[in-house]
């Protein structure tokens, strides 16, 4: 067999290959879920990142844990590698298949398995999607918190697999602390369950977030929570990103931690409300929409020291939705906030970085001087609560240049917020858009610790390779690190 | 204001009592660090005999408190009431609540259980943003960052609560910390149903329950406590002092608890007990020692893979293992 392929290029051998590795699935698996049609198989070649398509070997879509361990283990007979997939809404290209390996998708075990409303956990298979199971769980009085803005069409699977956040978790954590306990199939294709408590060390911890880079999760267990007697949501109009970004120093430090914290800058309140008609000031430089959570009796104390600590922060006007409607249309701004950016160019790169809260404002700052330079169009919308920036670059990929411009002006912005003690990633992970960014953050040892955890769980590297971590960086530096140092 | 500049983003400066520590470590020879040892027989083999291991202190003091981050930078080495001090001076709380006040942030995160605030603030390990830890070769590592939201890469700082020092020493962690509710307390009422309890209010810190009698902790404005205590089912609700909890602790299954209801305590437990206590939401029982859930062979498998990789001599706390 030829050993010089290129990634996505196919020759006759692989054609062979293909068709055995083809044939041996639909021997376990029902044909018409072994997709191998150009057309199929081009429906799974990317994410929803920027990045470019790559063609999968054959996707799979099993129903079943079984089916998915003899995939597995075919995939390991045939020497093929695995990527994991959910609804495909990633952002940073942790499913896009490269090597043409066996894609396997969990949309269609979507089954919610059992609800348990006295201890408010409820078992569900992978490709459950986020927003139904809240709705699953709305008759008891429950919500899962965790709340992507995709979360209508993105998966639980898909969720644990990236650690996904959303602007809920704020007060409530990320998706690892939703998880109590995972059913995952192995590298080899063995099955177990990762629970959250001892004995033992926290796998369930360490695979949460592994980007399938760990396995495959096939089962989750997710804590869920009551919904809250009374909310209250708020929407604060600033002149200024400065004052805005002070207000969230303030609102943090005031003693209530709101459920959620998000800012919206001029630019995307301009793209947003002409569509979302939220009532968006349109002569604002930034918006907080903030929300508040509690029981009915402690609830307008809190708003009241919340607006208070807007107006002194500079806020224009400080508007409490009046109704459920109200307040639905204004995360409906917030959600939906992405697909109003067609109205302006017709694409768009998102990114996500973290940084301390008390370095927003440099870093807003840094943003927009750097978008300027290269002359893109910037949109911020994010979670400023978690200090999570998504600086939104959009551009017409028709002009010449222009994604040059936006991927250097993408690659400064990065190591502004990490120059500013942030890290490269909140929420949307690694995958393979940032993976050759890791060593910012990460020593060479630390890197090496990276590639230990993952060895630990798929010692030949079978699941989702060349995802999370930059290429060359292997356990064997471990060694070579001088005694006692810092690097 | 200038912009952020670039730097060797990578390279940071930890303090000079962690790199003291990280000396200390050094490269070979067997080696446990000691807090306060009130959790010391969790993890321990009986059968391990071994008498050199060198025994260390990790890095003591807060090192920083950041009040408008929320965040605390504190060594690993620190009494946990010296850090509930300094943070109570900035209006904040960290619920560590370890049932020793003796006992180090260290300590508390090794051993990694949580305290009986767990309903309301979650599991122990996701207080931890960033840890640094000095692994098997002697290298000072950073596991995590210092902000409150980080998916860049695996997520090794829940890896690190709970391996009881046999994965890496912890130096110093960064640990996310919340407002210092304006009221905290407990409150006790007899014969009531814990699981109408628990549907009557909206954000308990605890729900403990003997089989009678059944103690409530809330916190938060003074409004919203009070309307939470207004709230709860059945009664008369009494304001009263924490319970004591029994120093044993288990885990317990739902179903378990649930059999509690109908059926005799020896028989529900299998063991007897003189006093025990159902902490709800968390699945523990304290006061009563059952036997541990066994590991499975392929997660056994995953667990023993997971010590030989980070430390493949075994130097680390050697006779002790979290399973």
């Amino acid at each position: 067999m030829s050993d010089t392929r290129g990634v996505g290029s196919s020759t006759p051998d692989d054609a062979d290959t293909d068709a055995a590795l083809v044939g041996a699935l639909r021997r376990v698996i029902d044909p018409r879920r072994v997709l191998v049609s150009s057309f199929e198989k081009a429906l799974y070649a990317k994410d929803a990142s920027a990045l470019s398509p790559s063609e999968p070997g054959v996707v799979v879509l099993p129903l079943t844990t079984a089916e998915v361990q003899a995939i597995v283990r075919i995939a390991l007979e045939f020497g093929r590698a695995i990527t994991p997939r959910g609804s495909g809404t990633g952002l940073a290209g942790g499913a896009v298949p490269l090597e043409r390996p066996v894609v396997i998708v969990t949309t269609k075990m979507n089954r919610v398995l059992e609800v348990d409303v006295d201890e408010r956990t409820a078992w569900v298979e992978p490709g459950v999607l986020n927003l139904d199971l809240s709705k699953a769980v709305a008759k008891h009085g429950l919500h899962y918190a965790p709340d992507p803005s995709s979360q209508q069409v993105c998966s639980i699977g898909g969720n644990v697999g990236t650690n996904a956040g959303g602007p809920h978790c704020l007060a409530h954590g990320v998706t690892s602390a939703h998880t109590i306990a995972i059913e995952i199939v192995l590298a080899d294709g063995s099955c177990c369950v990762l629970g959250n408590d001892e004995p033992g060390y926290d796998l369930r911890g360490i695979f949460v977030g592994s980007e399938g880079t760990m396995g495959i999760v096939t089962k989750v267990c997710v804590r869920l929570m009551v919904n809250p007697p009374a909310i209250r949501t708020l929407l604060a109009d600033f002149t200024s990103i400065r004052d805005a970004s002070a207000a969230v120093s303030a609102v943090i430090a005031s003693g209530t931690l709101p459920a959620a914290l998000e800012m919206m800058d001029a630019n995307c309140i301009k793209a947003v409300e002409p569509w979302a008609k939220a009532g968006l000031p349109l002569d604002a430089e930034a918006v907080l929409l903030i929300e508040i959570e509690g029981v009915p009796e402690g609830i307008e104390p809190a708003v009241a020291e919340i607006r208070d600590r807007c107006l002194s922060s500079g806020a224009r006007t400080v508007r409490v939705a009046s109704s459920a409607e109200e307040r639905a249309l204004l995360w409906k701004a917030r959600k939906s906030a992405f697909g109003a950016i067609a109205n302006i160019k017709p694409d768009y790169y998102l990114h996500d970085a973290v940084v301390p809260r008390n370095r927003l404002v440099d870093v807003m700052e840094s943003v927009i001087e750097i978008a300027n330079r290269h002359d893109i169009i910037v949109l911020n919308v994010f979670h400023a609560g978690d200090g999570n920036l998504h600086p939104l670059l959009v551009f017409d990929g028709r002009e010449p240049g222009v994604l040059e411009r936006v991927h250097l002006a993408g690659d400064e912005i990065v190591r502004a917020c990490v120059a500013a003690g942030g890290t490269l990633s909140g929420e949307h992970g690694i995958g393979l858009e940032k993976k050759d960014l890791m060593p910012l953050v990460m020593t060479e040892a630390e890197l090496a610790h990276q590639v230990l955890v993952r060895t630990v769980f798929d010692p030949d590297g079978r699941c989702n390779p060349t995802k999370v971590l930059p290429a060359g960086a292997t356990c064997g530096e471990l060694r070579r690190v001088p005694e006692g140092a810092w690097v | 204001m200038g912009l952020v500049k670039y730097a060797a983003l990578a390279e940071r400066e930890a303090s000079p009592s962690v790199y003291r520590f990280v000396e200390a470590v050094g490269t070979y020879g067997p080696v446990r660090v000691v807090g306060a040892q009130t959790q010391w027989a969790i993890g321990r083999r009986a059968d391990y005999q071994c008498t050199d291991v060198r025994e260390l202190r990790a890095p003591d003091g807060v090192v920083d408190v950041q009040p408008s981050e929320l965040i605390v930078r504190v060594g690993a080495g620190t009494p946990v009431a010296d850090l509930e001090v300094a943070l109570a001076d900035a209006g904040l709380q960290c619920p560590l609540d370890p049932a020793s006040p003796m006992a180090t942030v260290g300590g508390v995160l090794s051993v990694g259980r949580s305290g009986v605030r767990r309903l309301r603030h979650g599991h122990l390990r996701d207080t931890v943003l960033e840890a640094l830890y000095v692994s098997a070769d002697g290298v000072l590592r950073r596991a995590g960052a210092p902000v409150v939201k980080n998916v860049t890469g695996f997520d090794l700082p829940r890896l690190l609560v709970g391996s009881i020092g046999t994965l890496g020493l912890i130096a110093e962690v960064v640990l996310r910390c919340g407002p210092v509710p304006a009221m905290r307390g407990w409150w006790t009422a007899n014969g009531v149903d814990p699981w109408s309890v628990r549907r009557s209010t909206f954000r308990p810190s605890s729900i403990l329950w003997d089989g009678t009698r059944i103690w409530v902790q809330l916190e938060g404005s003074r409004a919203e406590v009070q309307s939470e205590v207004q709230s709860l089912a059945g009664g008369p609700w009494e304001s009263c002092e924490p319970p004591a909890i029994p120093s044993e602790r288990s885990r317990i299954d739902a179903q378990l608890v649930a059999r509690l209801r109908t059926e005799e305590p020896t028989v529900v437990f299998g063991v007897s007990t003189t006093g025990w206590l159902v902490e709800f939401g968390a699945g523990v029982v304290h006061g009563v020692a059952l036997p541990p859930p066994s590991l499975l062979a392929p997660v056994l498998d995953l667990n023993r893979r997971m010590k030989d990789a980070f430390d493949p001599a075994g130097r680390l706390n050697p006779g002790v293992l979290p399973w």
